[in-house]
């Protein structure tokens, strides 16, 4: 789970984790015996739908430059990252 | 030091020239001064306040008006981005960053002239219940230096209570607008889902996540939500006003038209004895005045913390899922490649809460997980709305505690991550309904304030508001 998560752990918070973790899986159990029968999900509570604007671009606070400059590394107006094949 | 006055009358003695924006401004500098050892704040944007502050003068004496807020100082927690400064949401992962635009929410106090002096801690990313989870410090009650001020907004609250600013700034996702105003002796709101735009708050559960005032009384609460309130176009998710407003200063509701329902199932056992007490004491109080007043019964509310440790991780481990390293944020510079600069970056950047949260959101939303997890809870989602609804087709508020303790001690729950969720036992349900909710000062228990809670149906914010501010007056 930590992999899938990008998250790299030490021994002891896996070990610490794996206690924890059960302990509040545990917990969010007691739904199984509830009895939904009938009833659908609420996935949101707005009632909203397909909330829609004008394509075009707004007159936005922060600029293009303004949003790359707070990267580790920028190329050509672009984000550059390490390596991706090693 | 003395109260701060009303709102209204601080910000008309500023237009009439009596008072100086100025000097409100270096007042709250003051006070954070004097206030250090409760760590309620983790940055001062001071150039930018005082350069509002004179230009918020210099209109006054130019003879212009400025608005309602005129030279009113407030907190904002730190997870709403603010210009100039950091807006760190209390992670290491945002230790440095400067936000490139700024929150709507502020962008509306500003308009109306408030001036934001401080950002105040939280847990980091406003994951916990007590503010012991923040990647800096960890704040102290303002009644009691050995014990937390709620979370997670601890620190908007405790600088209220501190008399830093008139109002602060806070989110609610599980009950982090209300615990700590409980916690802390003050009002704290918590509007419909919807009202307030999110746009420039760092996200952490997005279908409960909302944004609201913490203030000394509900009539300043109320301009404060009523200058935030509406439709953003920047947040997809907001909801149009009522057309009357929610400020609530001059409106008389009479306490005897009222139908309200006790919520049985948050007067459990586990109830501390000073709590119950004081709940008890305000509905004999609220009888004396004429209200109808009757106990229900809604059956599934205990299950709304299992269902919120679903959903907010579900939801927060794809919030989170844009800290990368890669755009902004903490980043880990001697990674090879580009999964290991991920790694360790959010290894780095995220503390233990934010990595429970991350893990168990990444398990219930696993293939083969799904349904039983996530889809399960957003269907008992359902029957706690249900519930609700039918609820408030007899009665016009439900009442009971915002929690079922006073302020606990510092460390008490710091090694059970579960014991820590149950603090919010109370309170979460209103996340999961969307319902309005707000936390009203009850009288103390053991010399620690007792907070009484007040949910509405959805949408009733202005009447949730004024019939909060009748019962206010009642206790007072």
């Amino acid at each position: 789970m930590a992999h899938l998560s990008r998250l790299k752990l030490s021994e002891e918070e896996i070990e610490r984790f794996r206690e924890e973790l059960a302990e509040i899986l545990d917990y969010v159990k007691q739904l199984e015996n509830a009895d939904t029968k009938g009833l659908e999900p609420t996935y949101q509570v707005t009632g909203l739908k397909n909330v829609t604007r004008a394509d075009k671009p707004l007159d936005y606070q922060a600029k293009p430059d303004d949003l790359l400059k707070r990267a580790p590394d920028t190329l050509d107006k672009q984000f550059k990252v390490k390596r991706v094949i090693t | 030091m003395a109260d701060w006055e009303p709102i209204s009358v601080i910000a008309d003695k500023v237009q009439k020239g009596e008072l100086k924006a100025v000097d409100l401004v270096k007042r709250s500098f003051d006070m954070i001064g004097r206030t250090k050892d409760f760590d309620a704040i983790i940055s001062v944007p001071e150039a930018r306040a005082i350069e509002r502050a004179k230009e918020i003068d210099a209109q006054i004496a130019k003879g212009q008006k400025v608005d309602r807020l005129a030279g009113v100082p407030f907190v904002a927690k730190d997870n709403f981005l603010t210009f100039s400064g950091k807006t760190t949401a209390a992670s290491h992962m945002l230790e440095n960053f400067e936000a490139p635009y700024q929150a709507t929410a502020i962008n509306r106090l500003e308009v109306e002239g408030a001036i934001c002096v401080a950002k105040s801690n939280l847990d980091a990313w406003a994951h916990g219940s007590s503010t012991e989870n923040s990647d800096f410090f960890v704040t102290k009650n303002p009644f009691d230096k050995t014990r937390v001020p709620g979370g997670s907004s601890g620190g908007s609250a405790a600088a209220v209570a501190l008399k830093i600013a008139p109002f602060a700034l806070g989110t609610d996702t599980g009950g982090s607008i209300r615990l700590p105003a409980a916690f802390c002796g003050i009002v704290g709101y918590k509007p419909t889902y919807g009202l307030v735009s999110r746009s420039g708050v760092v996200a952490m559960a997005s279908s409960t996540d909302v944004i609201g005032p913490l203030a000394a009384s509900v009539a300043e609460a109320s301009i404060i939500l009523d200058v935030m309130a509406g439709r953003d176009e920047l947040d997809s998710t907001t909801i149009e006003r009522d057309t009357e407003g929610y400020d609530v200063q001059t409106s008389k509701f009479k306490l005897q038209n009222a139908k309200i329902g006790v919520i049985d199932e948050y007067l459990t056992e586990d109830l501390e004895p000073g709590v119950e007490k004081q709940v008890d004491a305000v509905i004999q109080k609220l009888k004396q005045a004429g209200t109808k007043i009757e106990p229900i019964s809604l059956p599934s509310l205990p299950l709304a913390l299992a269902v919120y440790y679903i959903i907010c991780p579900a939801e927060v481990s794809s919030n989170l899922a844009r800290y990368d390293g890669q755009r902004y944020g903490l980043f880990a510079k001697d990674a090879k490649n580009l999964e290991e600069s991920y790694m360790l970056s959010r290894e780095l950047g995220f503390g233990a809460e934010a990595k429970r949260r991350i893990m168990i959101g990444s398990h219930v939303l696993s293939s083969g997980y799904f349904e039983a997890y996530y889809q399960k809870a957003q269907t008992v989602r359902t029957k706690i709305i249900n519930e609700f609804t039918s609820a408030f087709k007899k009665f016009d508020f439900l009442i009971g505690p915002t929690s079922p303790t006073t302020a606990f001690k510092i460390g008490a729950k710091t090694k059970d991550p579960l014991k820590m969720y149950l603090s919010d036992i109370m309170t979460v349900a209103a996340n999961i309904s969307g319902n309005p909710a707000i936390n009203l000062p009850a009288g103390f228990s053991n010399n620690l304030p007792v907070g009484l809670q007040i949910i509405a149906p959805m949408h009733a914010d202005r009447q949730l508001l004024a019939f909060a501010k009748s019962v206010e007056e009642l206790l007072a």
